[in-house]
């Protein structure tokens, strides 16, 4: 029989938010602002870690939990991974450190949440909005698709480098 | 939610939130039917992209209902092993895929009055949390529908003439999206929310708006309407919907992979 030894609740916290986003892996979920809070009782050896989806839909929801779980087993700790909705994430809390390393890889970081209550007028026109370009800052872009790769970008290019590059959609 | 407590039984409740879910759970696979099929590879992303959020809202749904009404059942119990006499969405949403016009036509309806539902939030947690979360994302779902709308109904004579007939199409299945059903009727009001009839002018204005701004005019249904999704009853193409998203689970009960 092995006996792990059982890391400090902050290390287990600190390792927690440093787990990975497993379709943008170079941002973790703790820079992301999804993984919302982590319970730890020392006395029992067990954490409560509550976490909210970018997008009701979002696929990789399931491989995130299975990470938090796997890397809290490894700091000797048992979890409950509990999904929350409410309040719905907002890119807006995504830190400042996560946004510079998604530009550096190549997707322009969001920005301002526009503040949505569903009661605002439909918007008809193709409004410009200005996004730099993650690889040669140039404001001269264009959205090609309101939807991307993934639910959280959308499509745009730069009309000075010519490079296409994913936007990550501010909500 | 964080505590695990008891939830005691409340059928009524769970009725609503069934018929909530399975527009989500019936619409989402129409729409999924566009990938590869779409006018172009954006569109199949984008169609795939709105799915994936309503495919979310079911099954953050289903396990509720079946908290509620006693029987434990899950999402998969929900989505692959009910009949089609157990299935609480519109007709609208089991329709199946027509041009891309009556995509655009059906998701500005759909999602307008979803939208005008969801703002106004609701008292059980698990609905609210749906809710919250989903304002977000219907109102992008109903601007992509706008603009398409508008961009197709002040295009070319074509694709105006396509826009104009694929609302009308569309037209006879919007009514039972107000209609006040005996599910809803059964939840108290304070429960529930406002009831599908009290949310048709707001969301036929905006509709109209958007029909205003693309030259297209809002047709007014004939004698036939589409109605009883809510009791089970359904349309032909609803049985050949469910073989075919069913099929999987059916044929290898418990297949992972």
């Amino acid at each position: 029989m092995t006996t792990t030894t059982r890391t400090s609740p902050a290390e287990l916290e600190a390792a927690l938010r440093d787990v990975p986003d497993p379709e943008v892996p170079v941002l973790t979920v703790g820079d992301l602002g999804i993984l919302r809070s982590v319970a730890a009782d020392e006395a029992t050896g067990r954490a409560t870690v509550t976490v909210t989806p970018t997008y009701s839909g979002c696929p990789a929801t399931e491989a995130i939990a299975a990470h938090l779980t796997y890397v809290a087993r490894r700091s000797g700790w048992e979890v409950d991974v509990v999904t929350r909705l409410d309040p719905p994430w907002t890119t807006d809390w995504m830190s400042d450190a996560g946004r510079e390393r998604l530009r550096r890889f190549g997707i322009a970081p969001p920005g301002p949440a526009a503040h949505r209550d569903g009661r605002s007028p439909v918007e008809l026109h193709l409004t410009r909005r200005v996004v730099a370009c993650p690889h040669c800052g140039s404001h001269d872009t264009e959205e090609l698709s309101r939807f991307g790769s993934t639910a959280c970008k959308a499509l745009r290019r730069c009309l000075a480098c010519r490079e296409p590059f994913d936007e990550f959609k501010a909500i | 939610m964080t505590s695990r407590t008891t939830t005691p039984a409340d059928p009524a409740t769970a009725a609503y939130l069934l018929g909530l879910a399975d527009d989500a759970m019936v619409y989402a696979q129409r729409l999924g039917e566009w990938l590869t099929n779409a006018p172009q590879l954006e569109e199949d992303m984008a169609l795939a992209n709105v799915s994936l959020d309503l495919l979310g809202q079911a099954r953050a749904l289903y396990p509720r209902v079946g908290e509620l009404d006693g029987t434990g059942r899950g999402e998969d119990d929900f989505a692959m092993w009910r009949d089609e006499r157990d299935w609480r969405n519109v007709h609208l949403v089991e329709q199946p895929r027509g041009d891309f016009a009556d995509e655009m036509a059906r998701l500005l309806w759909f999602s307008t009055t979803r939208l005008e539902l969801f703002s106004a939030g609701a008292s059980d947690p698990v609905l609210a949390g749906v809710m919250a979360k989903g304002v977000k994302e219907l109102g992008y779902h109903v601007d992509h529908a706008a603009q398409w709308v508008v961009r197709l109904g002040d295009g070319t004579d074509e694709s105006h003439r396509r826009m104009q007939a694929a609302l009308d199409r569309v037209a006879p299945y919007v009514d039972e999206l107000f209609t006040d059903d005996e599910t809803v009727l059964a939840v108290p009001e304070a429960d529930r929310g406002p009831l599908p009839s009290q949310l048709r002018e707001h969301v036929v204005r905006r509709v109209d708006r958007v029909l205003h701004s693309a030259g297209l005019t809002r047709p007014e249904p004939g004698a036939w309407r589409a109605k009883d999704g809510r009791r089970g009853i359904h349309s032909r193409p609803m049985g050949s919907l469910l073989a075919e998203m069913q099929y999987l689970a059916r044929s290898h009960p418990g297949a992972t992979w």
